[in-house]
């Protein structure tokens, strides 16, 4: 496997043969680990000419359906620590086409440009023009009628977002897929770099036709026969709303409740019934899971002028920009997800920072002089005009509101409902113990790292906290090797450990379920250790009051617990790597 | 009779590119390379996602541009492939009015044949296998 090195500052570029790295930390997560090791100063600054970005894909792709996915690791700029995001789209089939298993950038580059990466050429390109542009979704298609590769390519880019160094702007690809957490939007950004193109067109042969062929083929039938990834062929992942809703767990207006009254009006089932527009697909997976709604707007002034926005849709920023800010019209939640997408920022972090910026106004903490719109919940037209500010950073209050919730609430008060752990801001649930402890413990601080969130819902009963701790830990190693191969975490029902194993084997790799395992044990305690090393602190980890406040699916939430578990966490997983 | 690939219904491609994969598997290779198919969205997925193929023309203006007769007319439309005999000159590829024909990496076309393979792996009823009058 080939590691593509590209120096922004010195405009040069060089290919690096590292098979050694492939083999022992298959790919994705675990390479991608510990080439931030090599090749970054631990301790720089996020925004800085040090901070390394490192794109990796692994084995599978594009071998297997389903590992449509690419790992980003980066310093994180909106939580000063590792940064670690990934996204669909055809990035990870581009750069294995190209010939590689993962790209670093590194340095900045003088004047804004973008790169393209041809195979094995890399070109700089003015973007001096194209730097001011805020709408990624023009960004994109400017640079897709400029170059080469239509079909087998990738264009990752950002919006006004990342230029503007919103510490949560996201990397966006293929217009609806993002690298969405953690701020790699600000990082391109403080690079000048406006965007990395990868056209790929290559091969290599297959090992044992007959065997990749039986394996092939098992994946594809259990992706699209079994029940493993049936929620996505339907509804997508908003078909989350209601059942949360009912639940009492989907958060709403900053988590001050667990219902919303209109939850029904934006689920997954209102939104196919009367905006689901289109399907699209991730190169080479069959599922299509990606939702795109129609949305049809008048002209303001001119009857009969109609303009038709195309708008994907997720269960996450269904919440974050809708539940969260008490938005319950579907037209003004699809309004608002666009404008998050035009701009190229994380909708969760968003919605959560919005959420925080409501209610610090209702309770006086800011005025209207901050905020220069008056925000209440449920008002679509104020928070579309707070993202523009958020952007564009008028006045002092939203360059604070542009650097994340903690930094907000550190400047102006309210931390008991800023709704961030690890100081990225909550994903959509709040279910019991395990959804918070997942997220403050989960190295990325995302609900993904671990499905704490899952786990609340099988519970019968609570069991003590150092039950859910390991079952988390165990839960987000094995993720390790799937975000290694790397594969889509919707997968995972298929990619069990006995099919990983199988699918190696085609490919001339011996391995077994255990020695995977293992893999992910150990990716896992490396990158915590990178964590470490980037000066992660699990004492200095804060919980926001408002989650004992409200009632979630399993009732009231002891802090105790929580802390009791981050305890447990500290002593069993973290102190033995100081 | 013989068979050709065909269009069942292109307004339900989803762009996920299965066919251009299944092409070059057929090939006993994994990735693009060979691939004779190509997924394109259509200005970007906002406006959908279609396939470019070749669509077997009876009088394929590639094969009357082929300097080594490596691609010739086939019956049912579109051409026969022999690759021993192709020099890379890229005539076939700047004559496809189409551009259904692609460069690989060794400076050679990659061209669907009408073999059919992608078909079976299309999830969504785009493309079909049908016999066609020769």
């Amino acid at each position: 496997m080939k590691v593509l090195k590209i120096d922004l500052s010195k405009y040069r570029y060089e290919i690096e043969d590292r098979k050694d790295l492939f083999e022992e930390w298959i790919g994705g997560t675990g390479v991608a680990v510990q080439l931030l090791k090599e090749e970054m100063d631990l301790r720089a600054d996020p925004l800085s000419e040090e901070n390394v970005i490192v794109f990796a894909i692994g084995p599978f792709t594009p071998a297997y359906p389903l590992a449509s996915k690419t790992v980003a690791m980066f310093k994180s700029p909106l939580t000063g620590n590792l940064g670690e995001s990934h996204a669909g789209g055809r990035t990870a089939t581009a750069i294995a086409n190209a010939g590689y298993g993962a790209i670093i950038i590194k340095g900045k580059s003088k004047k804004p440009v973008y790169i393209v990466v041809h195979n094995d050429k890399v070109y700089f390109r003015d973007a001096r023009v194209i730097w001011g542009i805020a709408d990624s979704l023009i960004v994109g298609r400017i640079i897709a009628e400029n170059e080469k590769g239509r079909g087998i390519r990738t264009v990752m880019r950002i919006g006004g977002g990342g230029s503007n160094l919103v510490r949560y702007a996201c990397v966006t690809t293929e217009t609806y897929r993002h690298f969405g957490r953690l701020g790699l939007g600000a990082v391109f950004g403080s690079k000048n770099l406006k965007a990395l193109v990868v056209v790929g067109r290559g091969s290599r042969k297959i090992p044992n036709r007959h065997k990749y062929k039986e394996i092939y083929e098992k994946i594809l039938k259990l992706a699209l026969e079994s029940d493993a990834m049936k929620k996505y062929h339907l509804l997508g992942t908003a078909v989350n709303v209601n059942p949360l809703n009912e639940l009492g767990a989907l958060p709403t207006k900053n988590l001050k409740a667990t219902k919303f009254e209109k939850a029904e009006e934006i689920s997954g089932e209102a939104l196919a019934e009367h905006n689901l527009g289109r399907r699209i697909a991730c190169s080479h997976c069959p599922i299509a899971c990606i939702h795109i709604a129609a949305l049809r707007i008048p002209y303001e002034t001119e009857p009969y002028f109609y303009k038709t926005i195309m708008i994907s849709y997720d269960y996450e920023p269904i919440y974050a920009l809708g539940s969260m800010l008490g938005i319950g019209s579907r037209d003004g939640l699809l309004k608002l997800i666009h404008k998050v997408e035009v701009y190229g920022l994380d909708a969760m972090s968003t919605g959560v920072c919005l959420a925080w910026a409501t209610e610090a106004l209702e309770r006086g903490l800011i005025t209207e002089n901050e905020t220069l719109v008056k925000l209440s919940f449920g008002d679509v037209d104020g928070y579309l005009r707070a993202i523009d500010y958020i952007v564009k950073q008028p006045n002092e209050f939203y360059k604070v509101l542009a650097q994340g919730v903690e930094k907000a609430s550190e400047v102006y008060g309210g931390k008991e409902f800023a709704l961030a752990f690890g100081k990225n801001e909550m994903p959509g649930y709040h279910v019991g113990h395990a959804t918070h402890i997942g997220y403050l413990i989960g190295l990325r601080h995302s609900h993904l790292d671990n499905a704490g969130y899952s786990l609340d819902q099988k519970l019968k009963e609570i069991p003590p906290p150092h039950e859910v701790v390991d079952k988390l830990v165990k839960e987000e190693a094995w993720r390790q090797v799937l975000s290694s191969l790397v594969v889509c975490f919707f997968a995972r029902g298929v990619y069990k450990p006995e099919i990983v194993a199988e699918a190696f084997k085609a490919l001339g790799y011996e391995t077994s379920p255990e020695e995977l395992k293992m893999k992910g044990e150990k990716i896992y305690r490396e990158k915590l250790k990178l964590k470490i090393k980037m000066g992660f602190d699990p004492d200095s980890l804060r919980l926001p009051k408002r989650i004992f406040e409200t009632e979630c699916f399993q009732g009231r939430l002891s802090e105790e617990y929580i802390r009791e578990a981050l305890r447990y966490w500290k002593e069993k997983y973290v102190l033995p790597l100081v | 009779m013989p068979k050709r690939l065909v269009i069942r219904d292109i307004e339900k491609c989803v762009g996920c590119g299965l066919c251009m994969f299944a092409c070059s598997r057929r090939h006993g290779e994994i990735g693009n390379d060979y691939s004779g198919i190509l997924p394109v969205s259509l200005s970007g997925f906002e406006r959908g996602a279609t396939v470019i193929f070749c669509r077997a023309c009876v009088e394929p203006p590639c094969a009357q541009v082929c300097p080594t007769n490596a691609l010739t007319p086939r019956d049912g439309g579109g051409v026969i492939y022999r690759e021993d005999l192709c020099i890379g000159c890229k005539n076939c590829i700047e004559a496809c009015t189409i551009g259904a024909i692609f460069e690989r990496r060794n400076g050679k076309p990659a061209l669907c044949i009408h073999c059919g393979y992608c078909a079976n792996y299309c999830p969504h009823g785009v493309l079909g296998y049908e016999e066609v009058e020769a």
